[in-house]
């Protein structure tokens, strides 16, 4: 059966495209490179230096929205101005920050004729950083012990519960390896002072890191997953290059999280191997990763399956893909005229 | 007797250029060392394998003993062969 072809709006988060890219510039492009979606992007953007706000070749229209921590309403009554101008039929959150308040909104932009593609709520707090540990356990996945701690007087006990190195990870964001009680502490308040509390303490696991994008259909079928270790990395640890693989070890465990959890959405897992050959799930991203676009590159569009599931549109599962295909990632300086930064700031849309 | 393998999943250039789809590992492999692994991939044994590069390569036995076992060791250690017991 040939794919519906079909003309959507599609509004998109993450437009920043920058040295720690969002993945909403990836996002569209898989849209685009789906020939039987003739897609409209509306932008959505938490910044007016987003890059994705001027590339008009990706996205057709951008507004500012409000940032998460104004809350649900807000956010609801920006979107619907925006539905009222642009009919949107599907928005694709793609930040871990905002997923909340949009999860909280499924049945709202439903009422109004917006489509999404989310985890659960139970699904989404389930899965954090915080818990994942139990998570494992109740899913016989294996996840190195962690534990959130919420105070720095907590720190002093660690060593009784975890040897050194170990991982002392944000809420959200960014992770360290601390050699030290003294360096625990330091990244405490770095973490804190950036994403909140709790902060996670991991044990840190010698290996190789791999990475697995994939997509659940929310009936506990994997449509696509495909594994990619990271050649090249950025300061922040980001992917600058990485190679497609093929390990049964990965797909086992994705396949798996997803059949037991029932996962609706994308997600991204990290994963260690271990010297001995084990895996551990590190973390769960619930939305695409910013290399997604790589996941089209190698033969499985998960974002325009996304859609189409989206849509209403019953997706058969991808069952291959290339192996030993490269990404490489490259910077550019894109020109515009200092009136779009100028309508962007002044009037919150461009 | 043990027989090395070369795992059926790496894929190699004519160029020497090693990759591991497993893993993502990748390995620069020099002329002599492709033509030992097209070798071991025929499923030629260790006396076949310096037979004829003994043959082709103006190289005593005790160089050649020493350079294959060294070579050999290095694929083992990157996981690019296994030692397969017959």
């Amino acid at each position: 059966m040939s794919p519906i072809q079909m003309k959507i709006n599609v509004a998109v988060t993450g437009l920043n495209a920058t040295d720690n890219p969002g993945p909403g510039i990836p996002v569209i492009r898989c849209l685009k490179a789906d020939k039987g979606l003739d897609v409209r992007i509306i932008g959505l953007s938490y910044e007016t230096m987003e890059p994705g706000i001027y590339l008009h070749d990706f996205v057709d229209k951008t507004y500012q929205i409000p940032y998460p921590s104004a809350g649900k309403d807000s956010l609801l009554e920006r979107i619907k101005y925006i539905h009222a101008v642009e009919k949107i039929d599907l928005i694709i959150p793609n930040f871990d920050a905002e997923l909340y308040s949009f999860i909280r909104m499924v049945d709202d932009l439903k009422a109004i004729g917006i489509a999404t593609f989310l985890p659960t709520l139970k699904q989404y707090e389930d899965r954090h950083k915080n818990v994942l540990f139990e998570y494992g356990v109740k899913h016989g996945i294996q996840v190195p012990k962690s534990k959130a701690i919420f105070s720095v007087d907590e720190i002093s006990g660690l060593s009784r519960e975890f040897t050194y190195p170990m991982v002392v990870k944000g809420k959200f964001y960014e992770a360290y390896i601390a050699y030290t009680s003294e360096q625990v502490h330091t990244y405490y308040h770095k973490l804190n002072a950036k994403w909140g509390l709790p902060i996670i303490i991991q044990q840190f696991i010698q290996g190789n890191e791999y990475n697995v994008a994939a997509l659940g259909d929310g009936e506990g079928n994997t449509i696509g997953a495909i594994p990619m270790r990271k050649l090249v990395l950025t300061d922040k640890g980001k992917a600058w290059a990485g190679v497609s693989l093929e390990e049964k070890g990965l797909m086992d465990m994705t396949r798996k999280l997803i059949k037991e959890t029932k996962w609706k959405s994308g997600l991204e897992l990290e994963i260690m191997k271990d010297q001995s050959g084990q895996y551990f799930l590190l973390e769960i991203n619930p939305r695409f990763p910013a290399w997604i676009y790589f996941t089209a590159g190698v033969g499985q569009n998960l974002p325009a399956a996304l859609a189409r599931m989206a849509m209403g549109e019953k997706v058969m599962p991808y069952t291959d893909y290339q192996v030993g295909k490269m990404f490489i990632r490259y910077s550019m300086d894109h020109i515009c005229d200092i009136s779009e930064f100028d309508k962007i700031t002044t009037l919150g849309e461009l | 007797m043990s027989q090395l393998k070369i795992k059926s999943s790496i894929a190699i250039s004519e160029t020497g250029f090693l990759f591991m789809p497993n893993t993502g590992d990748s390995f620069s492999v020099n002329p002599i060392g492709v033509e030992i692994i097209d070798l071991l991939r025929q499923g030629k044994s260790e006396k076949e394998v310096k037979k004829t590069i003994l043959s082709k390569y103006e190289i005593d036995d005790a160089t050649l003993e020493k350079d294959y076992d060294d070579f050999l060791n290095q694929l083992k250690q990157h996981n690019v062969a296994d030692t397969d017991e017959n």
